[in-house]
């Protein structure tokens, strides 16, 4: 049931995407039809960049295969649950930078880890990471973007990042012990 | 086909090959996934290719610096970051149109601050992530992945 919930999901995806590519090209025709001369430079810009996406795409997609179907959720809630200090949030980092799925394919392994009682500065950053510090996309910005680019943002994104999860810790167990000051004095 | 390329598929039918060596099911059950999620793609590939030839084509390169360039003040970096959380597209996706906005007269910060946001911040996945981590959790990881995210951006507009 849920699966085929699922599919249909998906099925409105793509549906969808489509549509959305008919309205673009649509208006892109539009305008060129009112400024011929603009198709040369246009054609050849989007056909620049199509090329440079098609050389790697490809090849990008074998690796998430790969690493999502031979790393197993079971794998990363086993190593995280367990890790904490320098250690846990390396580790955090890592297991989140595998390329391994979307970003919503991530929460329920979170909120595995946190029924097991993992920390939630080690959950933050291992989410923020499978956000923003993935193998292949740190490969297609550099592609893209350059070397000096992507490693400077990748070193502040790390820094942020592990900055974050500690001060989102903070920020929980400071409000949860606040709401139990709060709710004795209710109960007195 | 240049280094970086090349790289990339070389590292590709490495881990591949690995795959195969390791267990065949499982390397014939990660291209299958390889090639799903490629044609899943296609269409916003398509896309974002029209979208860069709309922008490079039709939009003159003082506009896109009038608002987001070297010169223009942060409230261009604030609204590009807005779009970026808002935006829903492949992380992979982004790349290509950040390089093409940054061809076209927009500074690094902008750039920055667009992919950053966007990959770090979910607005569409938000409820789920409420459901499933909470709303303090969700909240909080959201709100100040923004705030991280300009931040990241003005240190890489001075790095850069």
């Amino acid at each position: 049931m849920k699966n085929e919930d699922k599919k249909e999901k998906q099925k409105k995806k793509i549906l969808r995407d489509w549509i959305l590519l008919g309205i673009t090209v649509g208006i892109l025709l539009i305008l060129l039809c009112i400024f011929p001369e603009k198709t040369q430079p246009v054609t050849s810009t989007a056909w620049d960049y199509f090329m440079e996406m098609i050389i790697v795409l490809p090849a990008v997609m074998i690796i998430m295969g790969v690493f999502s179907v031979f790393i197993s959720d079971e794998i990363v809630v086993k190593y995280l649950g367990k890790a904490s200090g320098v250690k846990g949030i390396g580790l955090s980092i890592f297991l989140g930078a595998l390329p391994t799925g979307p970003l919503y394919v991530a929460f329920p392994m979170a909120a595995t880890l946190i029924k097991k009682g993992a920390r939630i500065s080690n959950i933050i950053v291992f989410l923020s990471a499978w956000a923003c510090i993935k193998l292949p996309q740190e490969l297609v910005e550099l592609q893209f973007l350059g070397f000096d680019f992507m490693v400077s943002r990748l070193i502040l994104t790390i820094v942020f990042v592990i900055i974050m999860g500690v001060l989102i810790e903070r920020i929980i167990e400071w409000s949860n012990k606040e709401m139990m000051k709060n709710g004795k004095r209710v109960l007195d | 086909m240049n280094y970086t390329a090349l790289i990339i598929n070389i590292i590709a039918i490495v881990a591949l090959l690995i795959a195969v060596v390791k267990n065949k099911e499982k390397a014939r059950q990660s291209l299958k996934m390889a090639r799903k999620t490629f044609i899943g793609m296609l269409p916003m590939l398509f896309i974002i290719i029209s979208i860069i030839g709309l922008l490079l084509g039709f939009v003159p390169p003082e506009q896109i610096s009038r608002f987001i360039g070297e010169q223009s003040g942060p409230g261009g970096i604030l609204i590009i970051g807005i779009v970026g959380a808002l935006m829903h597209i492949p992380a992979l996706l982004s790349f290509p149109l950040a390089a093409s906005i940054l061809e076209s007269g927009a500074s690094v910060t902008a750039v920055v601050a667009f992919i950053t946001t966007l990959t770090m911040i979910g607005m569409i996945t938000l409820p789920l992530e409420i459901q499933i981590l909470g709303k303090k959790m969700a909240l909080l990881r959201n709100g100040i992945s923004f705030v991280v995210a300009l931040l990241i951006a003005f240190l890489m507009g001075m790095i850069l």
